[in-house]
């Protein structure tokens, strides 16, 4: 696929202002702006791990919630809500898990315990 | 009207015209809150803490204050109100209201207590001062005026049909509450903060709970799975503000209350807290997102709601399977 924009791409972007709050900001402040650097630099690590796996997780989040019947998730939210997929719980509760984990592998994947 | 005191000089004066406190000195603003001020300040040599509202705060600061006192009378480790815009005759020089409690010296914290080293026997203490400050608290006497019930599932429900937002998790989690319910408890004050970050801790365990705007009537064990909510362990490993194990908790809050709570019971309010603290994120985003307040800190905690849908999922698993008094 071609792509229309030069690089660097978007996700190396972002990465090189994180590593510039890392090495040359961070090290330089303390208290209060400290805390709001280390949250800057949590935040564009995130971004840069959307724009890396969130194309894929989204079109697999289509997928899986097609397979409910769904065509959003706001309509899976309203059939639990009803009852309606009650027949199909556990399947339902696996996959909602499953889409859970893959928020948390963008925003926090430390926050995963290991099973 | 008059305009608020703002700068220190004018605070200060405000304070002694509205309480008589004189010889204010080292007056200085803490922090700002989304609903209050807080500043400390000396008389003499005696710390004291100013809490003012802001004139957009939707709450009555004045409940609190009843509140603080009957805590205060019934023995729970709290500051003691020296002084308030309840008992002001006439005009409040300070301009919105406001309370003036002792300051208490100690670490609030959470990383520092479950980890630096003159916390260590501390830590040993700590749930089972806490199961014992709740169970005070809870088999508190005094009626205070103002408290409200409010059915905590239907609450929250509202809060995410409302929010704009679809969160599948959560409404599996929710009908796992109702489905699981315990039968409704006994009805008395709850703090509805009762966590790391609203406790000053010293060497020697816990000096004060502080935090209690969020004050209402209802089931002592929302308390304490309050308390055990995974974001209040700040990466500790014990399931109580993340030092210590459930039935330390249970055990000491038996012996304070008479009331035995069982662990199943304190893990069904745990996921309801888990679920309310996600909510809760949803808004804290919302903030910055409808632009009433700028920040990426605030839009950042948008990302962490994800955090609660896996817990309270987890949790749930966890219950199903029986496997409720395991110590995660």
């Amino acid at each position: 696929m071609s792509e229309l924009h030069d690089p660097p791409t978007a996700q190396q972007l972002v990465e090189s202002v994180r590593e510039w709050l890392e090495s040359d900001v961070f090290p330089q402040v303390e208290g209060r702006l400290q805390f709001h650097t280390r949250v800057a630099m949590n935040v564009l690590a995130m971004v840069e791990r959307e724009l890396e796996l969130g194309e894929e997780q989204n079109e697999n989040y289509a997928a899986g919630l097609a397979a409910f019947q769904c065509s959003s998730e706001a309509e899976l939210a309203e059939k639990i809500r009803t009852g309606a997929l009650l027949s199909q719980e556990a399947e339902v509760e696996e996959f909602v898990m499953n889409s859970v984990i893959q928020k948390l592998r963008v925003a926090n994947p430390k926050y995963l315990r290991d099973e | 009207m008059e305009s608020i005191p703002s700068t220190p000089a004018e605070l200060s004066l405000a304070i002694t015209a509205a309480t008589g406190l004189d010889g204010i000195s080292q007056l200085r603003r803490l922090t700002g809150g989304a609903s209050r001020e807080t500043w400390s300040f000396h008389v003499g040599k005696e710390p004291h803490i100013i809490q003012r509202q802001r004139l957009t705060s939707p709450r009555d600061m004045h409940v609190e204050v009843g509140v603080l006192e009957a805590a205060y009378a019934a023995g729970v480790p709290v500051p003691r109100v020296l002084a308030s815009s309840r008992d002001l005759v006439g005009d409040n020089p300070v301009g919105t209201q406001f309370m003036i409690v002792n300051a208490v010296a100690g670490e609030t914290i959470a990383r520092k207590i479950l980890r630096d080293d003159e916390y260590a026997s501390a830590r040993k203490t700590l749930p089972a001062q806490f199961g014992s400050a709740l169970g005070k608290l809870h088999r508190m006497n005094s009626a205070v005026d103002g408290l409200e019930d409010v059915d905590q599932i239907a609450f929250y429900q509202e809060h995410l049909r409302d929010c704009g937002q679809s969160h599948p998790a959560f409404e599996i989690a929710f009908r796992w509450l109702e489905e699981n319910r315990p039968p409704v408890g006994r009805r008395c004050l709850v703090h509805g903060d009762f966590r790391m970050g609203n406790l000053i801790i010293g060497n020697e365990g816990l000096r004060a709970v502080l935090d209690w705007e969020l004050a209402h009537i209802g089931d002592p064990a929302e308390d304490l799975g309050w308390l055990c909510v995974r974001a209040w362990r700040f990466g500790g490993a014990g399931p109580v503000g993340g030092i210590g194990a459930y039935e330390d908790l249970l055990e000491a809050y038996g012996e304070a209350s008479g009331e035995y709570i069982s662990l199943e019971t304190l893990r069904w309010w745990e996921v309801l807290g888990t679920v309310k603290w996600g909510l809760m994120c949803i808004s804290q985003a919302a903030y910055h997102l409808t632009g009433s307040v700028r920040s990426h800190e605030l839009a950042a905690i948008g990302r962490r709601v994800c955090e609660n849908e896996y817990d309270a999922l987890l949790a749930i698993r966890e219950l199903k399977k029986g496997k409720g008094s395991t110590r995660v």
